[in-house]
């Protein structure tokens, strides 16, 4: 068990020590300085250019940088919606699988394309290997875009007064290109010469060592988990994540999966600071977001390890932790690390079955993807946190009796209205579906047309696990994150059409609000730094940020938390 | 109306690049990996019986059994049971589990009992075992196949993985074959 928790440790900080450096990478990438793999990628990315007829030099405004972003993900959608529609009759599908219903193709679509991956098919058996393909295109551009939006931000930061804000697609093409591919092709190799499939081949059909007839599922999955981890969208190529043997063959692969989802979030953070040569700020954002991380890991992993009370009752030994939903490869521990650093960065990922976590587990997970501000997903991840900021400097502002401003810039009523609204609409868009999905299951609703059946057949536990479930549905589509408490029968149109909308919402406009008052600040008069100036890089303003965080997380969700798996605690 | 073109250009040319260049390039390396890239398999006479990072069912008496699984070990799929640990149906199957083992293993005691083995895995395809889950089973593999039961124990010893951190473990199907193999 002690070398289950060095492991742990181990890997985490392994990946900080080397997000240092690759954050400094990042910093590079954007601000266009000379990196070593220039040869490389400077002629790829000029051809990329000319072929599309764009010029990376041309500077853009905020207005136009959102302009960009949204129309091209609209034709995303399209291309990806179309695809899953007739991928029945279309090539690379060797089993055969049926077209996707046009709800489940709407919900699937969307989720890729917002870097969610919440997924109500399987993949053994919902989508053919050209949908595989284009899923995994989503993948690559979904993460590129919200790493292109952060740059924008991180350039309107650095800018004393200006509209140019770079160009749009000159940093979602780099981010694609120099940080995306080659990390994502390592992560696959590592993965191929592990175990991972990657074939083009249809499903195996074998006979087992007793005499069952068995069918083995295959695919080109390595590429897919490549980026599926280093673009933190987490969809699973196989229906159980890389709780599958074959998408996560051993201890090791693991802990480079691990790696993988959380090095760009954290790089992030580092290039940051590089780019603004603001490197206390950066450690004392990456310091509040690590403690925000520790606070939930720890009462994770060790309800984990103490195993399930009811079975410990039974009089069976909980040596090896709670095992439901778990895999001996990986024990409590690391899946216990993993469902924490899979909820606060938005893969989604799982290597253990979430509906099936200790209830305080279930909280802390819960708790990840509410506060969604703790690391976070490629790009978007500072783009919640800067809501946070922004906040903390109006309020601090107010506390001392200071004009709020931020790096230079006045924080006035219309920032700050933006930022109220993005941080509100967070626990609206959860608690409005989970009230909704409640209410129709404690009527036992018919659903007629939106769920065959009556609406507690959605549910796959009882009570306030039950309960769990749906708020779990919400606060992963709202975060973005994409795991699920996947009892849930969500494969309908109730949950598709719902989680959708919510998956829209919840991804458009958390990127248009940082954008906005990014470029509203850089367009300010610069007022430079004097005795009267609230420091931002300092640990009490660090604390500042956490307060407000904790108090709008707490306020908002306590409630519904308590409802749902604290009730399920204390009932245990 | 500019825009919309380069946009649809960029997406061609990115998804040329994402969707067919880069798999293919993997596709390309996996060609120097273990059976190219198909998933490792276990041969018995040269027949493959299976893959050796998925699990199979095994409930016949004279074989090593894994743990309980929510899709049955048909590989064609994979799922986890999804239920919540306070789930009175649920507490009443494990409970049902493990008076099976009990049942099965006379010589047991409950306390001996992993939770690993009354408990589903994640992906319903879990080739593995705890040492302790596959130690309990011994001494009926050796009354089932007429073995020595220290020849069957130190057996289990030897394919118990060890790694310097993480869990240790058995593969039930690599020690099935080696079963299969001992005289």
């Amino acid at each position: 068990m002690n070398t289950e928790l060095l492991g742990v440790i181990g890997i985490f900080i392994l990946t900080i020590v080397l997000a240092i450096p690759f954050g400094k990478y990042i910093a590079k990438v954007f601000t266009g300085d000379k990196t070593l793999l220039d040869p490389i990628f400077n002629p790829l990315e000029k051809f990329i250019f000319k072929i599309s007829g764009i010029n990376p030099a041309e500077e853009m405004n905020w207005k136009q940088h959102l302009k960009a972003l949204l129309s091209i993900n609209m034709v995303w959608f399209f291309l990806c919606f179309f695809v899953l529609m007739f991928q029945g009759s279309l090539f690379l599908n060797p089993d055969n699988n049926p077209n996707m219903s046009p709800d489940l193709a709407f919900n699937t679509a969307i989720s890729f394309l917002v870097n969610c991956d919440l997924q109500h098919y399987s993949g053994e058996s919902g989508v053919s290997y050209l949908s595989q393909m284009v899923l995994m295109f989503l993948q690559f551009v979904s993460a590129g875009v919200g790493i292109a939006a952060a740059a924008m931000v991180f350039t309107a930061m650095r800018e004393k007064t200006t509209e140019k804000l770079g160009n749009f697609y000159n940093y979602f093409v780099k981010s694609c290109t120099r940080i995306l591919l080659p990390l994502s092709a390592i992560v696959a190799i590592v993965l191929v010469f592990s175990g991972t499939p990657m074939t083009f081949e249809g499903k195996d059909a074998i006979t087992s060592l007793q005499g069952d007839q068995v069918e083995v599922s295959r695919g080109p999955a390595a590429a897919f988990i490549g980026i599926k981890h280093i673009g933190t969208n987490g969809g699973g190529f196989f229906g159980a994540n890389s709780a599958h043997p074959l998408e996560n063959p051993t201890y090791f692969t693991n802990a480079v999966e691990l790696w993988a989802q959380l090095i760009v979030p954290f790089a992030m953070i580092f290039a940051l600071g590089f780019f603004l040569n603001k490197r206390k700020f950066s450690y004392i954002v990456f310091g509040v977001m690590t403690i925000g991380f520790l606070l939930l890991v720890i009462p994770t992993i060790s309800s984990e390890l103490n195993g399930n009370p009811a079975i410990e009752k039974m009089g069976i030994a909980q040596t090896t932790g709670a095992m439901e939903g778990k895999e001996v490869r990986f024990g409590p521990a690391i899946s216990g690390f993993w469902s924490i650093a899979t909820t606060v960065i938005s893969t989604g990922s799982v290597n253990s079955m979430h509906d099936s976590s200790m209830p305080i587990s279930g909280a802390m997970q819960l708790l990840a993807m509410m506060v969604n501000a703790f690391y976070g997903g490629c790009g978007v991840g500072y783009l919640n946190f800067y809501i946070f900021i922004i906040l903390a400097v109006f309020i601090s502002g107010l506390m001392v009796g200071r004009t709020p401003e931020f790096l230079g810039k006045k924080i006035e009523a219309r920032e700050v209205k933006i930022a109220a609204f993005i941080a509100i609409l967070h626990p609206l868009l959860i608690l409005s579906g989970t009230a909704l999905a409640s209410y129709l299951a404690a009527n036992d609703t018919a659903m007629g047309y939106w769920f065959s059946g009556n609406a507690t057949g959605w549910l796959n536990n009882p009570g306030n696990h039950g309960f769990s479930e749906m708020l779990y549905e919400y606060t992963s589509s709202a975060a973005n994150n994409g795991s699920g408490f996947e009892g849930l029968g969500d494969n309908n149109p109730f949950w598709n059409i719902s989680t959708g909308i919510v998956l829209l919402l919840a991804r458009f406009i958390p990127i248009i609000g940082p954008l906005a008052i990014a470029g509203l600040l850089a367009n300010k008069k610069y007022i430079p730094e004097s005795a009267g100036t609230l420091k931002t890089d300092t640990s009490i303003f660090g604390i500042m940020i956490f307060a407000v965080i904790a108090i709008i997380a707490a306020l908002s969700f306590f409630p519904a938390l308590a409802l749902g798996p604290l009730a399920e605690y204390f009932t245990l | 109306m500019k825009n919309i073109f380069s946009i649809l250009k960029l997406t061609a040319v990115t998804l040329v690049l994402f969707a067919v260049i880069y798999p293919l390039s993997i596709y390309g390396v996996a060609q120097l990996a273990p059976n190219q890239g198909k998933g490792e398999t276990l041969s018995v006479n040269e027949k493959v019986i299976g893959y050796q990072k998925i699990g199979q069912k095994f409930d016949k008496s004279n074989y090593f059994w894994g743990r309980p699984s929510a899709v049955d070990y048909n590989a064609a799929g994979s799922a986890g049971s999804n239920k919540g640990p306070s789930n009175a149906e649920y507490l009443a199957l494990v409970q049902k589990r493990i008076d099976t083992l009990l049942l099965v293993h006379p010589y047991l005691k409950k306390a001996d009992i992993p939770s690993d083995m009354v408990t589903a895995s994640g992906s319903g395809l879990d080739p593995n075992v705890s040492p302790q889950g596959a130690l309990i089973q011994v001494k009926r593999i050796a009354k089932e196949r007429k073995l020595d039961e220290a020849k069957v124990k130190a057996l289990v010893e030897s394919k118990i993985n060890t790694a310097v951190v993480g869990p240790e473990s058995v593969n039930v199907l690599e020690l099935n074959i080696a079963l299969d193999g001992l005289k």
